[in-house]
């Protein structure tokens, strides 16, 4: 439905948690491999042990000022960590060590551009950026009937990013596409692997509905929190549902917001629902207090100057990067960069000994990227090396085989990559027992079906080139192996001749 | 500055702090004194102090992201009222984690 037909406008601000690739966690020297056994990567301090004192990681630190300038942030010179207090079985301190009213960086902005133009670009807000420790794992198996649950605190103190946008998003679409943009951008510059099934990367998100009064005024319904979400098409889906539940209640109820509390609800994948939880402490029953066993930071300029020039390019600069040097279209590049570096270095290579961008280009997205999202896997194992693919292009493009034997050609590597063979295009063609037409033999089987087609040199001579596809599908017929445009284009010369 | 019963529950329910109502009056007496004599604080014209976040001058202490020896397990779990040799045992928590 387009937006100027919707009776509402929806508005979303996410909170997305990201785990920094560090070797150690926030505040100790424990490691944060992901699938250790339970209770294998503690110490005092991530056990909140009394007498134990944290210290900070400083790669941490950096891998987080470098988010927040990626960001665009402005970082505080100043910074400090408070404790926030709650009790829960995952949290041994009681307090988890966060960031209240001295984050070390705000105001930024991160901007998404659909390559397809499904939605204007958009540019999103983000209000913070701050660093802070994650909490412990508690499992509970209800199937077993057990009274107790398990608590593993292999995770509680590893490092997280917490990146709050301010509610700029206008569909669940747009939403899920900024995700990608950001998760992009992290990978690119180190940050984390934001990898979702090993929670490297969390997403809750905040949604309501303006719906404009015909007094020219906007009704606003209450804000809810949504939770549980464990992938991007997760979000979209919540954010969608969410969406059409609070313009159900609106019409329904009318309630504003103010007028009720704010609500959290957790997505249910399954079900495809959201569901009402517990109602949220409210901010001030956390009881936010400087951590007296951190001291604070400054950030000098020249700290942040080294942080800058150490960052690499963000994905934004590699897309306009790449369009140019290779003379793409933007959105080819946009398509090539979003799969990210290693599929950007592929389509270079193979770019580079082709020698020209754009039927790279092509052939990566209709072909090898498609063959990626039907059978899943990833560039470095993709059984057609670049090689092998520029080989196969720069002879379509010399006109040894038509675009359509180029993609037998293409099927036949695949086939020989996935047997673990050697896949060049020699060896493709000889497995498809497709053999090279000299230029001799298709001028003597053009001038055969020339003798055999009066009709249709008699057209061509009158004028009406087109008629010269009619020899094509004969001249396959009496060998498959020949290009159409050979074909059409060694005809007109000899009628031309005639 | 004298604090409420209803302020005072509200810090016990925070504190996961099961009190009697005798309990509360009490801790409304004994609080609010307290409070009371932290508030002389308020009397001086803070204008022109900034905010101090910590009492110490010392700034930036970090440390490299080294790997340190763990505890082991078993060293980790052995202070606990309960767990089964690979995790700490809770009464069940149902429903999302409080992390935040
Ligand atoms: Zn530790």
């Amino acid at each position: 439905m387009p937006a100027d037909a919707s009776p509402f406008t929806t508005v979303i601000g996410l909170e997305v948690h990201v785990q920094l690739l560090t070797r150690t966690k926030l505040f100790c020297g424990c490691p944060t491999t992901f699938g250790a056994p339970a209770n294998t990567q503690v110490c005092p301090v991530c056990l909140g042990l009394p007498g134990s004192l944290p210290v900070m990681n400083r790669r941490a630190f950096d891998l987080a000022l470098r988010a927040a300038l990626a960001l665009d942030c402005t970082i505080a010179p100043f910074t400090k960590w408070d404790r926030k207090n709650y009790f829960y079985p995952d949290l041994p301190k009681g307090y988890q060590i966060s960031q209240y009213d001295l984050p070390f960086s705000s105001d930024g902005s991160l901007e998404v551009v659909d390559p397809k133009g499904a939605f204007p670009p958009r540019r999103v807000g983000i209000i913070r950026v701050h660093l802070e420790e994650d909490a412990g794992k508690s499992m509970h198996d209800e199937a077993a009937g057990t009274a107790d649950s398990r608590i593993d605190l292999n995770r509680a103190g590893t490092p997280l990013v917490e990146i709050v946008s301010q509610p700029d998003l206008r569909s669940p679409q747009e939403a899920r596409a900024w995700l990608n943009e950001l998760k992009l951008l992290l990978v690119y510059l180190g940050v984390s692997d934001c990898n979702m099934q090993e929670g490297s990367l969390r997403v809750d998100a905040n949604v309501n509905l303006h719906v404009p009064r015909g007094d020219g005024s906007t009704a606003k319904t209450p804000i809810v929190e949504i939770k549980n979400m464990n992938s991007f098409r997760s979000v979209e889906r919540a954010l969608a549902y969410e969406a059409a539940r609070q313009w159900e209640e609106w019409q329904r109820t009318g309630i504003e917001m103010g007028k009720a509390p704010k609500q959290t609800r957790g997505w249910d994948d399954a079900a495809g629902i959201t569901r009402g939880q517990r109602h949220k402490e409210e901010s001030s029953d956390y009881r936010y207090f400087p951590d007296p066993d951190l001291v604070p930071v400054t950030v000098a300029a020249e700290e942040l100057a080294a942080i800058r020039a150490a960052m690499g390019e963000p994905p934004t600069r590699l897309r306009a990067a790449l369009a140019e040097k290779w003379g793409i279209p933007a959105a080819d590049a946009a398509v090539i960069v979003n799969q990210g570096r290693d599929v950007v270095a592929y389509y270079e290579t193979v770019a580079g000994l082709v020698g020209e961008g754009k039927p790279a280009a092509n052939w990566l997205q209709q072909d090898v990227l498609r063959t990626l999202n039907e059978t899943g896997g990833t560039i470095t194992d993709f059984p057609v090396g670049p090689a092998a693919l520029a080989d196969l292009i720069g002879r379509v493009g010399r006109g040894e085989f038509d675009t359509a034997r180029g993609r037998e050609i293409f099927a036949g590597l695949l086939t020989l990559g996935r047997a673990a063979l050697p896949a060049d295009v020699a060896a493709a063609v000889a497995a498809l027992g497709i053999t090279a037409v000299s230029d001799d033999e298709l001028t003597d089987l053009v001038r055969g079906l020339l003798t055999a087609n009066p009709k249709i040199v008699a057209d061509v001579k009158g004028g009406k080139e087109q008629a010269a596809a009619g020899l094509i599908g004969q001249a396959r017929k009496q060998n498959p192996n020949v290009n159409p445009g050979k074909v059409r284009e060694v005809a007109l010369t000899l009628i031309r001749a005639m | 500055m004298s604090l409420s019963a209803t302020d005072v529950a509200k810090v016990g329910v925070l504190a996961r702090l099961a009190l009697s109502p005798t309990e509360v009056e009490a801790m409304a007496r004994q609080l609010s004194s307290i409070v009371g004599f932290v508030s002389q604080l308020e009397e001086l014209d803070t204008t022109r102090i900034e905010p101090l976040a910590h009492p110490l001058d010392t700034r930036n202490v970090f440390r490299d992201d080294v790997p340190q020896t763990c505890l082991t397990t078993n060293q980790a779990l052995q202070s606990a009222p309960r767990h089964d040799g690979e995790c700490f045992l809770v009464p069940a928590v149902l429903g999302e984690t409080g992390a935040a």
